[in-house]
Formats: structure tokens, C-alpha cells, sequence
């Protein structure tokens, strides 16, 4: 449960204060699939920032499953980023020469989960989202869909109250950007909170709600009229 | 998260650029192997010196002359001419001393020695048949000074080996051959066996006279620059100190101890003062290596900045799952602290190394203490630390969106 209520965000540069978000509410329920859309300069990336507890709103209360993110130190942030979110990076952000087995490990390290356990729950996830034969490969040696993959599957690898996408078919062709979103669309029927934040209306209709940001205010946020699951899955 | 995931990361890091890996340590490399082969090679003299020392026998006691003072002026020790034959010949007999096997009164100076067309400036040395016993010196060839020939006021001389060296050439035994020293001509009579060892107080470059002839043919002297006295045995040796000094206070008609115009040197007492020179040049040397530590820890932050600003989307990945500000901290610190204790473990064998090898050319006993490596490796990693510090810090408190952007 993500509620948000009049959140601001104001930079302040030479005297300039820019309101990168305007006093911005909204709740999203467990189990909701919401793309978060605008133009650049919107305040859409400012919002992800924020929803990802990567930064603290200038005014306003954030709420995560009862927690008060806004009032959070560092730590606690970070703590909250491993516990409860699943970040997905438009340019996958995997560690360099590091495998795909071990990348999905990285946040279960910090959780410190043990190190038996950490294994088999990467291998796992990493065979649902189809890289059984992969797991040893380096990031160098994948291809752009399947370290998106492999991001995915770092990204569930805590079972997050929610997956918080960037742009994650931006930098792919658009059979492995249909694939990429087969996989969301199926991680939110089984239950996972899915926000995705994107400025491609196709990849915004595959989620169920749509929040549309401009000038750092919410434009329109609207129930999308059809299932949200597409023709080319199999 | 648990430190072996963490050392496994910092050693990952590392060996992605082997080379550069590699530069960064070669400062604390040479700057530990400096001090390490330099603290060794201080205690290989020092050893050396205490082995010449004490190869003269541990119940020798040796007794100068006191400085002269004209007026304020305090010249060295040894300049008076206040010792006597006749305190030599007392202290041996006086009935007040009752600790003393042997005593041995010497006239030495420096000269030059000619044999043909050679000369070597070296210690000449009147003495009396005594002398051999006093200094545990033995004959290698030849004969030792007589008793008779120092009362006759012989020409004869018998050369250290490196004396022989010097004039004839290695090998050449020259017993009846003729040396000029101050203008006379000496007979060499005899040999001395080597007591090996260079440098200070060398044994080896010694030429012995009877003490008559130095004295009254040479100089016209009647006094000793000094008097070696063999105790009986090494418990007995400052009852000997206390006793021959009492005796010369009486002799000399001085009541005040303070005021003695001579002192009594035991080999330990000599032994220290010459290790307090030796240590002071060893601490001197290490300090000066111990500052190519500090450059070789500067080395090592800016690789480590470097390598920070590189990884900035690597540490920002890291934060944003999860990672808290002190397992950056730690990552980064380890990653220093491997480095620079690479750099010590390295530098350490290649001080011992070094060392090895100097001493053994230099022919001095080889000594490594265990104390020096302890220090080398604990220093080392200390300096991990210390340089490490500012630039792990930097990676822990950079802010996780920026991070993230960086390109």
C-alpha cells in the first residue's frame, strides 16, 4: 500500500525555485499495475526518485506499508530500498563483469540472507524469467532483453511491496520490449505491485492505471479500459 | 553482509586492472622494503661490532689516559700522558689487587709502513709479551714478541694479516722480511692469526712492536696510551674496575673520584657506546625510509579517488539496493587496506631479500628481526587505513540518484 499525500519537491538553484512536483496525492493498492507517464520535465523521474526512496519529498507524507518514508535517515532509506522495492533501470545497471547468478545475489547480500539460500532463490528467478542456461554468463555476455532479465530478477529477488520500473523498454528493440513487458504483466497476475514509469503511450496501455504528470502536477490518473495482458503471450 | 562477500568484491575490484593494481602498491613496496632491509642491515653492523668486541674476551678491561685540560680547553680522552709503566707494573702487583690474571701496557699510534715499494697506513702497537694472552691474539706463522727482545729493545715487528696483505700480497709469508716504520727498519718475526671482520677496531690491521722500542727509540716516551688488563674471570670484572681505580687515584695522588685523570673501559662499556652510534644512524636511515611510506600512501589515495569517481554508477547501484553507508565504507577501506598490505608483504620480502644480499657481500652476519616485519605489515595496513579513509568515505555519502545518472 503506497500512499501519497500532497508531496512537493522544490530545487532550489541561484535563487530559482523550481517545483519539480506540486503537491502531488495518490494511493496505489497491492496488486495494482500503474504506469506513471508525462513529458520530460513532467517531475515523472523526480516522482520514481521518490516512490523508490532514492530521495525525501520537500513537503508532503510518503507512506509505504505504515512506514513514514519522508522522515527516514539515509540508512533507513536504504534499508527500505532493500526490503521493499525492486528497482528496474532503463540501462539495466547490472554489475559489470560480474555473472548473472551473482547480480541477482547483490541485494540478498545486503539483506543478509544467508548464503545457501541466496543461491537457490537466484537460481529460481532467474529460471522464471527464462535464463536457466545463462546464470553463469556475464552481464558483457547477454544481450540487452536478458540483462533486463536478470534486472527483473534482482529486482524480485526480496519479494518487494512493489516493482519500480524506469523506462525498462527504452533502450530495446521492440520484440524484446514486447517480451519485457510480458514478464511484467505476469509478475503483476500473481500478485505484485508493478509501477512503471515511461513516456511510450504503448507501453503505458499494457498497465491497468494510468497517472499522466505535467509541470509537476497529475494531469489525469485513469482505469485503463481493456485487461492489460496482450496478444503475444504465450 | 558478511566480510568474505565483501573481501571477495575488493579482491574482484582489484584484479580488474591488474596493472594499475600493481603501480599503486610499488610505493609502499619500496618504502617498506627500504625500512626493512635498512633496520636489518643497522643490526648486522651492530651485531658485527659486538662480535669484534667480544671476540677480545669478555674479562678485558682497558684503561686510558684521561684528557688533558690546559686551562678550560678539554682535549680527548687519551691525550694526557698520566699512565705510566710503573702503574702497569703496580697494578699487576700491588697486593690491593687481587682480581687481575694479566696486564698488558701499550704505546700505539698511527703510521705508515713501508716494505719495498709498498706502505699501508695502519695501528702500530708497543706491547710486551703479555699482550697475547690479554688480546687472545695467536701466531699463524713466525713467533710472538719475546719478553727478551722487549727489554733488549729489539727491532722486530709482527704483522696482522691485513698488514701482510697490504705490503706483500696475499698469501706471502713474510717472517724475515724487513718493514720500515717512522724512518727504522723492523724485522718481521712473526704472524698474527686472523680474527677476521672489517672496519672498526679491526683486529687483522694491526703491526706489533716490543713496547721499549716504540717507547724510547720512536718517541722517547716514558708513558701508555693505554693498559689492557685481563680480570680473572668475568664476575670479578668491576670488583677489578673498583680496585685498579683506587689503586691509580692513589698512585696518580688524586683523592676525588670525579677528578681521575684515566678511565676504565669494560668491554660492555664500549660495546654500548658503540651500539648507541650504530642505533642512532639505523633510526636516522628508517626514518627517511618511513617518509617514502607516507608517499607511497598518498600513491595509494589517489588510485583509490580514481577508482571512486570510476565506480560512482557501480556505488550507486549498490546504495539503491540496499547497501548502507558503512558496508561502502568497508568495501572501499578493504579494498585500500588489501592494497597496501600486498604492497607490505611484497615490500618485506623484497627488504629481506636485499638485505640478504648486501650482508652477504658485505660479509656481515645476516639478520632479520621478527619485530621489523611485524612493524612493516602492521605499518602497512595502518596506512590502508589511514589514506583509504577520505576516499571510502567520499563513495559512503554519495547521494544514490546522482549515482545512478553519472555517466
Amino acid at each position: 500500500m503506497i500512499k501519497i499525500s500532497h508531496i512537493s519537491k522544490i530545487y532550489k538553484n541561484d535563487s530559482i525555485e523550481t517545483r519539480a512536483l506540486d503537491d502531488v496525492s495518490f494511493e496505489i493498492k497491492d496488486g495494482e499495475f500503474v504506469a506513471i507517464i508525462g513529458p520530460s520535465g513532467s517531475g515523472k523521474s523526480t516522482l520514481m526518485h521518490i516512490l523508490g526512496a532514492l530521495d525525501v519529498p520537500t513537503l508532503g507524507k510518503y507512506t509505504l506499508d505504515d512506514e513514514e518514508v519522508e522522515k527516514m535517515s539515509e540508512d533507513e532509506l536504504a534499508d527500505v530500498r532493500n526490503r521493499k522495492i525492486g528497482f528496474v533501470f532503463q540501462s539495466y545497471n547490472l554489475l559489470p563483469r560480474t555473472t548473472a547468478l551473482k547480480n541477482v545475489i547483490l541485494p540478498m547480500v545486503y539483506a543478509g540472507i544467508e548464503q545457501r539460500e541466496r543461491i537457490a532463490r537466484a537460481e529460481r528467478l532467474l529460471k522464471m524469467v527464462g535464463l536457466e542456461d545463462r546464470m553463469d554468463h556475464t552481464s558483457s555476455q547477454l544481450s540487452g532483453g536478458q540483462m533486463q532479465r536478470v534486472a527483473i530478477a534482482r529486482a524480485l529477488a526480496l519479494t518487494p511491496s512493489m516493482l519500480l520500473a524506469d523506462e525498462p523498454t527504452g533502450n530495446l528493440a521492440s520484440v524484446q520490449a514486447e517480451e519485457i513487458m510480458d514478464i511484467f504483466t505476469k509478475l503483476n497476475k500473481e500478485g505484485h505491485t508493478v509501477i512503471i514509469v515511461t513516456h511510450e503511450p504503448g507501453v503505458a496501455v499494457r498497465a491497468k492505471r494510468t497517472i499522466a504528470l505535467k509541470d509537476g502536477k497529475i494531469v489525469e490518473d485513469k482505469k485503463n479500459g481493456h485487461s492489460g495482458t496482450s496478444k503475444h503471450l504465450s | 553482509m558478511d566480510i568474505a562477500e565483501l573481501l571477495n568484491t575488493s579482491v574482484e575490484a582489484l584484479s580488474t586492472n591488474k596493472t594499475r593494481t600493481f603501480l599503486a602498491t610499488l610505493g609502499i613496496v619500496i618504502g617498506i622494503a627500504a625500512v626493512i632491509s635498512l633496520v636489518s642491515l643497522g643490526q648486522a653492523s651492530q651485531k658485527q661490532i659486538a662480535n669484534q668486541i667480544q671476540s677480545l674476551g669478555s674479562n678485558l678491561l682497558t684503561i686510558m689516559p684521561g684528557a688533558q685540560r690546559s686551562g678550560n680547553v678539554r682535549e680527548a680522552l687519551g691525550s694526557s700522558t698520566s699512565l705510566t709503566d710503573e702503574d702497569a707494573k703496580a697494578i699487576f702487583s700491588s697486593s690491593q689487587v687481587t682480581t687481575v690474571k694479566n696486564v698488558s701496557p701499550e704505546y700505539s699510534w698511527r703510521a705508515q709502513v713501508v716494505a719495498g715499494r709498498n706502505n699501508t697506513n695502519t695501528q702500530i702497537i708497543g706491547i710486551t709479551s703479555a699482550y697475547a694472552e690479554v688480546k687472545k691474539i695467536g701466531i699463524s706463522s713466525g713467533s710472538f714478541v719475546t719478553q727478551r727482545e722487549v727489554e733488549s729493545m729489539a727491532k722486530v715487528a709482527v704483522l696482522g694479516p691485513q698488514v701482510v696483505t697490504d705490503l706483500f700480497g696475499e698469501g706471502f709469508v713474510p717472517v724475515g722480511e724487513t718493514i720500515r716504520i717512522n724512518g727504522q727498519a723492523f724485522r718481521v718475526i712473526g704472524i698474527t692469526a686472523s680474527k677476521g671482520g672489517t672496519g672498526f677496531q679491526n683486529q687483522d690491521d694491526i703491526v706489533l712492536i716490543p713496547l721499549t722500542t716504540a717507547q724510547k727509540i720512536i718517541f722517547g716516551a716514558t708513558n701508555l696510551t693505554s693498559i689492557s688488563v685481563e680480570a680473572k674471570d668475568e664476575n670479578s670484572m668491576s670488583l677489578a674496575q673498583n680496585q685498579i681505580g683506587y689503586l691509580l687515584l692513589a698512585r696518580h695522588h688524586l683523592t676525588n673520584p670525579s677528578s681521575a685523570d684515566f678511565s676504565i673501559l669494560s668491554q660492555s662499556d664500549i660495546l654500548s657506546t658503540a651500539s648507541s652510534v650504530t642505533g642512532t644512524f639505523t633510526t636516522l636511515l628508517s626514518g627517511i625510509a618511513a617518509i617514502s611510506l607516507v608517499v607511497g600512501g598518498i600513491g595509494i589515495m589517489n588510485i583509490m579517488l580514481v577508482t571512486v569517481v570510476e565506480r560512482t554508477r557501480e556505488i550507486g547501484l549498490r546504495k539503491a539496493l540496499g547497501a548502507q553507508k558503512k558496508i561502502i565504507t568497508t568495501q572501499f577501506l578493504l579494498e585500500s587496506i588489501i592494497l597496501t598490505s600486498a604492497g607490505g608483504i611484497l615490500g618485506m620480502l623484497l627488504g629481506i631479500l636485499t638485505s640478504f644480499i648486501i650482508t652477504h657481500f658485505m660479509s656481515l652476519p645476516f639478520t632479520i628481526s621478527f619485530a621489523s616485519i611485524a612493524l612493516a605489515i602492521g605499518v602497512s595496513g595502518v596506512i590502508g587505513v589511514i589514506f583509504g579513509w577520505y576516499p571510502a568515505h567520499k563513495a559512503a555519502n554519495m547521494q544514490p540518484i546522482e549515482a545512478l545518472r553519472y555517466e
